[in-house]
């Protein structure tokens, strides 16, 4: 973590890297449930982008391969209780934060087995029961959704329970969303109300065909901004989950001490085109091959391999754990009921007959279904 | 004479307008080498350059403020928004200062802007990428709206637009961008801004639509052994009235059919004129098919939920037995 006044650092050489102390405090165990976490994030997306190849996925569809380690690393340093909001490009967030896979799937293919009973899409995952408050389709208009879930958590804390604000809400955004008036507006309304937010810019270089240089200023230090809005301002390599992890837990820390608002520019890289329907001509193979080369999985894997007794039977037992995690969760999919009009189109406008949806918890009407066939009534 | 779809009338509109007029001037996210997220503005950064095909940050407040300056300094801006959903954050700058310049200004001022926005449904697209929102910004007095629903019109509407000294947002159907061809002129022509078209004539029911829900008008009077007269408005505001009044006092019966929700959809509006002008020849209330009032769904749904021909054809049934 580098903030603002100093240089970014360019990533080290792998596996000889010199990480934070806390990192060598942390169990293996703990690097492992990560490198799984983001495993399974890949493999979702993996296959993901086949389901929507093979047309059981429709709408629009944003893969977050590349970026596994923003997510898990960063969500490593919150507390379940702490609310998150971020983007459309949402499936690695709302994986890390919890929700079952099958239930991400589910909402992409349109069924109503998925998270919004298949009405939100890849762009809207929602898991109330682990605070993940999605996944929104318009660029930038989250941020300040994030800064009134901070606002949030703080009167709560502070003017009902009458204690101290103990949580931080952290809001994701891409780089290209810097330039949307919602960001700035969202930037000082933070911190002129001493909101505990962090602001975590995933910055992949590019807003669909744009480099962040065409179209943001300080496209070079974006972190820069954060110091007009009276707020501190970080740089992160957010190619390596243990530097995401180590940075961010003190940042995140530093917010929730301060009850302060903190601007994270998080150095990442969409390996993937923008969407399913883009041929990346604005950037080059050699550009894509030098960020794949520094792989969060394999960094990770490398360090494990260095310094614990990590082998590489566990990585492949663990690999066939995923993939079958992953297979579950499309079959999952592929078996929940269509969604009828009856039932759903004239539905969830206002309160309605099937009650708040919950996350993770089976809707009702889906209950019924989940029992095996002999409990059927 | 060239055989095109509706993307490929408007980027040729878009050609011959830049060619006759170098204060036409195009903005928009990726509009340039990219041509777009539909490719409308396809070849045109090639053609003219980037000081007049402008990649602009991702910021549709910015786009379109900055786009109402350059019309008021005498320039004729057409940017782009890549999705109806997006015109959210411009709206304020729609509604606040495009519409308005004319009247707060005393005549001082003008907007000669053209705001080009992909509209609609039925291309699987979520929420956000598959409303109808055209009765927002008729119902902003001091804005044209238009919608187009051939490749002929899209042409001429848009050359209309882009002339227009007004502001005009210049809805476009994208289902139906590339889902039929069509005849169309290689000279520039015009089609006059508040001038519905009739698209068939017939004696015992008027069908009123626009946009997209025209082609399932059709379909739907094709499979029909009724005498329907179908009047696509290519304008949504400056509203035709002649053009309906007419039919409808032929026909005594009317069916409206939009994409949007229907309360408060620019149906209502219509009813209540054909209400108005029309009143004794009326043979039956005026039948609406629309969208629901609810948030356009997930691309499974999203059928059901548009106007799609076995609606109307059923609306045809209950105007005419009524
Ligand atoms: C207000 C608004 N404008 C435009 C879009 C279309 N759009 C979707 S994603 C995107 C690029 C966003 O880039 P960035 O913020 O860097 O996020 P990334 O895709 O890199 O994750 C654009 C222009 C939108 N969804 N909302
Ligand atoms: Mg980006």
């Amino acid at each position: 973590m580098s903030s603002t006044t100093t240089k970014t650092t360019k990533s080290p050489a792998q596996g000889k890297v010199d990480y934070d102390p806390i990192i060598k405090e942390l169990p293996e165990q703990q690097l492992i449930q990560w490198l799984r976490d983001m495993l399974l994030i890949r493999e979702f997306e993996v296959r993901t982008m086949q389901s929507y190849q093979n047309k059981k996925i429709g709408g629009f569809c944003h893969v977050y391969i590349g970026q596994e380690a923003v997510a898990v690393g960063s969500f490593a340093a919150l507390k379940p209780e702490d609310p998150v909001i971020t983007a459309y490009r949402c499936h690695g967030q709302a994986l890390a934060r919890g929700i079952e896979p099958k239930y991400c799937m589910a909402e992409m293919y349109g069924k109503i087995g998925g998270c919004a009973k298949g009405k939100g899409g890849s762009m809207h995952l929602f898991d109330k029961s682990n605070n993940f408050f999605g996944g929104h389709g318009i660029v930038g208009a989250q941020v300040p959704v994030g800064a009134g879930l901070a606002f949030a958590s703080k009167y709560i804390d502070e003017v009902i329970n009458e204690g101290a604000s103990t949580r931080v809400a952290m809001a994701f955004l891409g780089d290209g969303a810097l330039n949307q008036g919602a960001f700035h507006e969202a930037m000082n309304l933070a911190g002129v109300l001493d909101l505990p937010l962090v602001v975590v810019c995933e910055n992949n270089g590019y807003a669909m065909g744009t480099a962040i240089d065409r179209g943001t200023t300080r496209g070079d230090n974006i972190s820069a901004k954060a110091d007009g809005y009276g707020m501190e301002g970080f740089v992160v390599d957010g190619m390596d989950v243990l530097r995401v992890y180590a940075d961010m837990k003190k940042i995140v820390d530093a917010a929730r001490a301060e009850c302060r608002p903190k601007f994270v520019d998080m150095r990442t890289y969409r390996y993937k085109g923008h969407s399913m329907s883009d041929p990346r001509k604005y950037r080059t193979k050699e550009e894509e091959q030098q960020y794949e080369s520094q792989d969060p999985l394999d960094r990770l894997m490398m360090y494990l391999k260095a310094t614990t007794s990590f082998s590489d039977e566990q990585y492949k037992t663990m690999n066939k754990d995923v993939r079958a995690e992953v297979k579950a969760a499309i079959k999952w999919a592929e078996q929940s009921p269509e969604p009828t009009p009856d039932e759903q189109l004239y539905h969830d406008v206002f309160v309605e007959e099937f009650g708040p949806y919950t996350g993770t918890s089976v809707p009702e009407m889906l209950e019924e279904w989940e029992k095996p066939d002999s409990q059927k009534s | 004479m060239a055989n095109l779809t509706l993307v490929q009338a408007i980027n040729l509109a878009l050609i011959q307008e830049m060619e006759d007029d170098d204060r036409v001037i195009i903005l928009g996210e990726d509009v340039g080498p990219n041509g777009g997220v539909f490719r409308v503005t396809e070849g045109l950064h090639q053609r003219f350059g980037s000081d007049r095909v402008v990649d602009t940050p991702l910021a549709e407040s910015g786009i379109i403020g900055s786009a109402i300056g350059l019309a008021m300094a005498g320039l004729r801006p057409i940017p782009e928004i890549q999705f109806e959903g997006f015109l959210g954050p411009a709206f304020d700058q729609i509604c606040t200062h495009a519409a308005r310049m004319r009247t707060r200004t005393r005549g001082a001022l003008t907007v000669p802007l053209t705001i080009r926005v992909p509209v609609g449904g039925g291309i699987h697209a979520p929420e956000l990428h598959s409303d109808s929102p055209e009765s927002f910004y008729a119902h902003q007095p001091g804005l044209k709206v238009v919608m187009p629903a051939s490749p002929y019109d899209a042409k001429g509407l848009l050359i209309s637009a882009i002339r227009d000294p007004d502001p005009v947002i210049y809805f476009e159907p994208k289902r139906i961008y590339r889902a039929f061809r069509e005849e169309v002129p290689e000279d520039e022509y015009t089609i006059p801004i508040g001038k519905a078209r009739v698209v068939s004539e017939g004696d015992d029911i008027t069908i009123v639509s626009w946009g997209a829900s025209v082609v399932q008008c059709m379909k739907a009077i094709e499979a029909s052994d009724r005498s329907i007269e179908l009047i696509d408005l290519r304008t949504i505001y400056p509203l035709d009235i002649e053009t309906i009044e007419a039919s409808v006092k032929k026909t005594g019966r009317v069916v409206v059919v939009h994409e949007a929700p229907l309360t408060a959809g620019f149906g209502a509006e219509i009813a209540a004129r054909v209400m108005e002008h029309c009143f004794l020849y009326l043979e039956a209330p005026v039948q609406r098919v629309t969208g629901f009032d609810t948030i356009m769904p997930y691309y499974k749904l999203e059928l059901e939920y548009l106007p799609e021909a076995e609606r109307i054809a059923t609306a045809i049934d209950h105007v005419a037995a009524y």
